[in-house]
């Protein structure tokens, strides 16, 4: 006298609180750990990968010089987005920080690259996120829990346009 | 998932016999001494119709195929195990808000005020996963509950015939727990 089931399509609910005991999932102290075990596996697998891959194909550096805008177009405190065409497309701001001062800077913040944007009423690049600040002239970190400098790009201005290169430090 | 207990012996089956209840109590005393309990007893003993007369009947849980009581706990703390036997509220679920006392159609789930909880015969599970029989079949002396096989018991009552299918006006209900009834019986109208 084995019990059946009454019902053979019970509404949802049913199967979410079943009555039944041997209907009822139970997740085994076994189950989860072997879960565990597969979960971080994977993880560290994940991080290998991203590791052997940076050390098999490192970044370039920026060849040659590429056209953002012509000068025209970012007045002074103002700030544009670019990104160089046939490369990573890395999104760039480029600050019009005064006459004359251009400054290029990856537009990812180095904590957990969020978009950072210029403040010109405090000549500081913010990254909004967490409260994470950067020196609009040389890309250091401020204040905040970014842990690197935004990394930079040189540029030129030349019969009113504007370019950008591979940065150079031209103090040491 | 586990494989059903097979100590469960599926051959054993329960029952009931209504008109030899002598009102001795001896299955309710049987059953409070089951420590799972906690001193309470889950078999009933019912007067029938005490102004007139001293027949009494005794309640066990019928274990239905698909149990009332089960389907409208909210709190999903009635279940049925693969053996058929409906088990008692799991005490860390029930809530005592006595849905399954009014949904059961045999008025067998009794409400513990004292302790918020419902609690109701499981078959002496302890006792019969291991192939033991019920604590209350076992002390019954005129044999008004009985465990064992259909085989045994066409031979004791062999004017009598174990009945599991109840009409309750419309609805109809199957139970693992048998009641004697006359020769020819097939089902148990209850109106």
């Amino acid at each position: 006298m084995a019990y059946e089931p009454k019902e053979k399509n019970p509404p949802n609910w049913k199967g979410d609180f079943p009555i039944r005991q041997d209907e009822a999932t139970h997740v085994t102290r076994r189950e989860f750990a072997k879960f565990l075990c597969l979960l971080s596996g994977g993880l560290a697998l994940g991080n290998g990968y991203v590791v052997l891959s940076s050390f098999a194909y490192p970044d370039k550096e920026l060849e040659g010089e590429h056209l953002v805008c012509n000068t025209s177009e970012v007045p002074v405190g103002g700030m544009t987005m670019f990104a160089i065409k046939g490369t990573k497309e890395i999104p760039y701001i480029l600050i019009h920080l005064a006459e004359g001062e251009w400054r290029a800077f990856e537009q990812k913040c180095t904590h957990l690259s969020c978009a950072v944007v210029y403040r010109d009423e405090v000549k500081k690049i913010e990254c909004p996120c967490h409260n994470g600040w950067f020196s609009a002239d040389t890309g250091e970190v401020l204040q905040g829990p970014p842990p690197r400098a935004l990394p930079q790009l040189s540029v030129v201005v030349r019969n009113e346009k504007v370019y950008v290169t591979a940065f150079k430090d031209t103090i040491s | 998932m586990a494989e059903p207990e097979k100590n469960f012996d599926q051959d054993m089956e329960f029952f009931v016999d209504m008109q030899r209840c002598i009102s001795c109590h001896a299955c309710e005393t049987a059953c409070a001494e089951c420590e799972t309990n906690g001193q309470e007893t889950m078999i009933h003993v019912n007067y029938v119709d005490r102004a007139h007369s001293v027949q009494t009947t005794v309640q066990v849980c019928m274990h239905c195929e698909d149990p009332a009581c089960a389907n409208v706990c909210p709190a999903d703390a009635i279940s049925k195990d693969s053996n058929g036997v409906v088990h008692s509220a799991n005490t860390s679920r029930c809530i005592g808000c006595s849905n399954c006392v009014m949904a059961c159609p045999f008025g067998v789930p009794k409400k513990m005020e004292a302790a918020e909880l419902m609690m109701k015969c499981n078959l002496c599970y302890d006792r019969t996963s291991v192939g033991k029989k019920p604590m209350c079949a076992t002390v019954c002396p005129s044999g008004a509950l009985y465990y064992g096989t259909r085989e045994e018991m066409r031979k004791k009552r062999p004017n009598s015939d174990p009945v599991n299918t109840f009409k309750f006006g419309a609805q109809t209900v199957h139970t693992k727990v048998n009641v004697m009834m006359p020769k020819g019986s097939k089902e148990l109208k209850v109106h």
